[in-house]
Formats: C-alpha cells, structure tokens, sequence
C-alpha cells in the first residue's frame, strides 16, 4: 500500500504511482478507483501528498496568469485572435488590448497587425480551453524587431532559473533584451553575435536540463564565448 | 512585422552575418541522396539545412512533338505539397510551383544537359520522354537551388528501363544511363538592402527584395530568372551573376 515510485523516477503513461487514499492525484496523474495512475511521460514530483508528473515534453497548455508570448494570427471585428503556440489559439479583446480609446470602426491593425509579436498574459481559461489575453499588466507590450526562437514548453522553468537566475547570467553576459514566454516562445534582442550566443545557450539549457551543475555550465560556456568574441 | 524583421536581418548582414551565423555567400548543409526510390528510373532527396525537395525520373516511350521529330522529350513538373509549409495549399499547382518547375526546365533544357537526340528510337514515331517531378518535403527556403540538383542527381541516376518489340518492361532495368553532356547548376542570389545573400531560409526570402537565378554549367550561363517585383540596376545584376557562377562550382561537387 501506499506510494510505489521514488522522487524524480520516469514513468510511463498508465503506470501506477500509489494505492489508497493517503495520496492526492495532481496535474499530469489521475485517480482510477484506489489507484494513482500516471497519464503522462515524464519525472515523479512528490509534494507531500500530492503526487505530479512533470512531462518531459509536449505542447503548451494554457494557465490563469502564464505571461506568455503569442502572435496575432487574425484581426477581428472585436478584437484579435493570438497564436500562443498550443493546441487552443487566444482571444485579445479590444477593451482588454490597449488603454487607449478606440474609436468605433477604427482600423484595428493600428494596434497590433498581422505576425506581431507580443509579450501578453492570460486571464481567463474556460474549461473548453477558450483562452483570454490581456495587455494591461506591468511589462505586457508589442515586442519590436529581434529573434524568435521556440523552446520546449517544460524546459521554461530551467531557462529562467530559480529567481530568474540563469536567465539574468545570460541577459548579463550579452547585453541582450530576453523575454521568455511560459509557452516556450522566447525573445531575444541584442548585437547580432551576443543573440546568436543567447541563442546557443538557451538550447544548450534545454538539452541539458535535466544534468545538475547547470548553472555553472552555462556560466563557463558564456564567459569562454565571450573570451572568444573578444580575442576577435 | 516584415519591416522589423527585414531591419533586424539588416542589421545582422552589417556585420557579414545572418541569423544563423552564416557568412553572406555560405551555404547551409548540402546533403545529396541518390536512388531512393525503387519505381522511380532515376531519383533524389536534396536537403539544404531544413528545406528537403525530392525529385523522380520516370522514363515512358511517346511520340515526339511534330517541330522535334528525332529528339527526347524532357517534361518537369513540381508540387509544393501542403506538409511543406503552412503556406502551401493542395489543389492545381500555383504560380510559385510552375515558376520552380519552368526554371528548373529551362536550366536543363537550354544548357542541353540530355543529349535528346540519342533518345530518339524511331524517327517521328517513338522517342523516350524523361519526366522529372520535383515534390517538396519541406520548404524553408531557397526552394529553386534544391530543386535544381535534386533534379540534376535524379536524371544522373537514371538507368533506362529494357525496351522490346514496342513494349517497356519497367521491371527490368538496362545499364544504360541518359546522355548526359552537361551539368547545369542553379545559384538564386537575393538581394536585401544593398546585400547580396545565397541560400536564404524561410525568414530571409521573406524579406528579400528581389532575386536573381543564374544556371550555369562550366562557367557558361543557360537561363537567368528573376523574381519579385523590386528592379535591379546593371551592375547589380553582374555581381549576382559573378556570385552565382562562383557559387555554381560549389555546388557541382555534390554530383557526382
């Protein structure tokens, strides 16, 4: 009886976790009469009674205030429709968008156009996954020209580090503007070799996220990157 | 969002550098595969980086067209099939596809890679006809180059089907290999901003103002095309084709 798995163990969908009551099923696990069963790929994280499955990979799924980044895929007659790289596209609403006011008919595209990007948090998730944006909170803005790059959604964690560690080092040591969506789209902007350098470390965090010593990794790979910059 | 975007490439190509690190006339890896196909006589996979074309040779005994009675027929057709790119849709090829495939023509036609007379069998009667079909795996850009010796390593490849008492017998394959006399190679330089560029991806042909297809095989042009609407000065249009057929040689030693 009781809990049949260790702290960090990979499991597979459809493997049983713990028996009886003592524990609680969390997000990627479900409750199947006395069973705890696992209902995704990835690693066992036991919170005192609560039982999780971090997934190892797999797209987004939108959360009640994820800052996320996503792109106006449509421009309608209310509002605009946002791309968020997950299975359920958003929906910006006009009184939601900008503070200003905008006039009745007015063209919408003035705002925020096709293939913008934005930095935009989400408010409202239905139980249909219809997901609602805003723009009015401190640090949401139309993001400017710069690199797109796509991580894995479950790696966003390691990237930004435990108080926004890691990616401060990597914001520090290239003098770039990074922002990092909860979807796994980040954002970089800076000299053309520091963003390809932000880049390349960014994806080094993702393969490796699962090491330990991480930070200190990162932290040599960037100052011999830099050394190398330099010499040049 | 294209003008930032175009501003950001700018301000990368400044330094000689492009979003990936690239220098301006570098290529992205050329992988060149041949025979991939067991019904095809003759085929390819070409991958440039990210963008993968395919390309199929298939060989059928016609008869010739009336103004070229003792010569081969040469038809290439090309689909940009929808898993390619979110941009392509299924249907009646469009203007994008009949560009690629007219361009890819024209390079093996005018440059008379095939020597088409020796696939002559009877006069006005039966001659072969190669038929080359291009279909894209994946586009993310520079569409035409891959296409080009996708095209080119397929017909290299060919091996002619047996031919007896007017009848193709396609399960039986000859040793015999098309004429072929030249290797003609297809460079597309983009222009964005004052810089010149190969091989773009997706972003970059995005944002490229115009573009410029020099084919040449040897150092000697046999078809140039030109796409999008911006103009190019003269000058302009002999630097691309400097770059293209330095570029050309490069590229040949990925057929063999």
């Amino acid at each position: 009886m009781g809990i049949m798995i260790k702290e960090k163990e990979i499991v597979v969908p459809g493997e049983d976790l713990a028996t009886g009551m003592d524990y609680l099923p969390s997000y990627g696990t479900f409750r199947e009469g006395e069973k705890i069963i696992a209902g995704k790929l990835g690693l066992v994280s036991i919170d005192g009674r609560l039982i999780r499955v971090i997934p190892l990979s797999g797209k987004y799924m939108p959360k009640v205030g994820d800052t996320i980044i996503g792109k106006i895929s449509d421009v309608t007659i209310n509002g605009w429709r946002v791309d968020i790289n997950s299975a359920y596209s958003a929906m910006l609403s006009m009184k939601d968008g900008t503070s200003e006011f905008i006039a009745r008919g007015s063209d919408l595209t003035k705002y925020y156009s096709f293939g913008d990007y934005i930095v935009t948090k989400i408010i409202n998730v239905t139980t249909q996954n219809l997901v609602d944006l805003t723009m009015k909170a401190p640090g949401l803005r139309k993001l400017g020209e710069g690199r797109i790059i796509h991580v894995n959604t479950y790696k966003v964690p390691r990237i930004i580090g435990k108080q926004g560690s890691m990616i401060t080092m990597i914001k520090d040591a290239t003098g770039s503007r990074i922002t990092v969506g909860q979807n796994g789209v980040v954002w970089i902007q800076g000299e053309p070799e520091n963003e390809m350098i932000a880049e390349e470390a960014i994806r080094k965090i993702e393969s490796e996220s699962h090491t330990s010593g991480l930070t200190d990794r990162i932290k040599e790979f960037l100052e011999k990157k830099k050394q190398r910059s330099d010499e040049k | 969002m294209k003008n930032e975007k175009k501003a950001h490439l700018l301000r990368f190509l400044e330094r000689n550098k492009r979003f990936d690190g690239r220098k301006l006339d570098e290529f992205r890896k050329i992988e060149v595969q041949t025979g991939i196909s067991r019904n095809a006589e003759g085929s390819a996979l070409v991958k440039f980086g990210e963008t993968m074309i395919m390309a199929g040779v298939k060989m059928s005994v016609e008869k010739p067209y009336p103004d070229t009675p003792e010569e081969g027929n040469l038809m290439v057709g090309a689909e940009l099939s929808p898993i390619a790119s979110p941009e392509f849709e299924s249907g009646p090829p469009g203007a994008e596809a009949v560009e690629l495939a007219r361009v890819i023509d024209r390079g093996i036609r005018e440059s008379k890679a095939i020597d088409t007379k020796q696939l002559c069998l009877e006069k006005g009667e039966k001659v072969w006809n190669t038929a080359i079909d291009l279909v894209t795996i994946n586009a993310s850009g520079n569409l035409i180059d891959a296409g080009a010796l996708a095209a080119l390593a397929a017909i290299k490849d060919t091996k002619l089907p047996k031919y007896e008492d007017k009848q193709i017998d396609y399960k039986k394959r000859t040793d015999k290999q098309l004429p072929i006399k030249k290797l003609p190679i297809a460079v597309t330089v983009y222009k964005v901003g004052p810089y010149m560029i190969v091989d773009p991806d997706a972003e970059e042909e995005e944002v490229a103002e115009t573009r410029l297809t020099v084919t040449s095989s040897e150092g000697k042009i046999s078809a140039l095309q030109k796409g999008n609407e911006y103009p190019l000065t003269i000058e302009e249009v002999e630097k691309m084709i400097t770059i293209g057929l330095e570029k050309a040689k490069e590229l040949q030693k990925h057929i063999r």
